[in-house]
């Protein structure tokens, strides 16, 4: 399942960004660049963080970017971001970042699927740390064919 | 026994409280414990029919008001923590 949304084109390993709007926009980048979004949705996902704080950063070193559908969505898209240097996102329980995780939607059901594989991979710490370390793509594919 | 609604919430109702309502779900089913587990989003979170709220920091604010309790969880991907934090909640509410 991972494998199939989280392609090569859609992974960027050890990007060097400035802040977290760096990473979320590199992320959003990898999205608008494979047709799943419009370029408005990457502005959007910056709102967010900026309107609704770091609520994202789910786990000690990871963030879920992401809008609304209705932000500019063409199809169900994820990205997957490692960051060189973490970046903090002013996550109290959960600076500072390292993997970056974007996604679009394009409702409320589409893309849970892929987020409960997502889920039940990085639950493995492990895994977690296979992607931070990862320095070739496919390593990081290797990874999300065994999971499958 | 009852079926406690828990309303996980996070900005979209889409995101981020549905990676914590698996964890959720996961944990719950680990005890066996029946519930109704939901997402929602930060704009009509509060006005929704819930027994229980698990959600973060950031979004605990939202229910300073409500009566209902409200467990805030760091690591959403952490089953031991929903389990430390929420458990020992969710099993007093359904004592009562």
């Amino acid at each position: 399942m991972l494998e199939q949304f989280l392609t090569a084109e859609m992974i960027q390993l050890k990007v060097e960004v400035e802040d977290w709007e760096g990473a979320v926009r590199a992320g959003g980048q990898l999205l608008l660049e494979g047709h799943k979004c419009t370029p408005g949705y990457i502005d959007a996902m910056v709102r967010t963080v900026n309107e609704m704080g770091p609520y994202m950063v789910l786990a000690p070193g990871l963030a879920l970017a992401h809008a609304r559908p209705e932000d500019g969505v063409h199809q169900v898209g994820l990205s997957l971001v490692t960051l060189k240097t973490p970046v903090n996102f002013g996550s109290a329980a959960n600076d500072p970042v390292e993997l970056v995780i974007s996604f679009c939607a394009v409702d409320h059901e589409r893309h849970v699927d892929v987020l409960k594989a997502l889920a039940f991979f990085l639950r493995e710490e492990d895994n977690q740390r296979l992607l931070r370390e990862a320095e070739t793509i496919e390593e990081v594919l290797g990874a999300f064919r065994i999971q499958a | 026994m009852k079926e406690l609604r828990i309303m996980t919430v996070c900005g979209f109702g889409l995101g981020t409280s549905l990676v914590l309502k698996m964890t959720v779900d996961d944990v719950l089913q680990k005890n066996n414990i029946r519930a109704n587990t939901f997402c929602s989003d930060a704009d009509t979170a509060v006005g929704q029919r819930y027994d229980l709220v698990i959600t973060s920091r950031e979004m605990e604010k939202l229910f300073a008001n409500v009566t209902q309790p409200v467990v805030v969880v760091d690591n959403f991907l952490s089953a031991e923590e929903v389990q430390e934090k929420a458990i020992p909640v969710i099993l007093d509410m359904l004592e009562k």
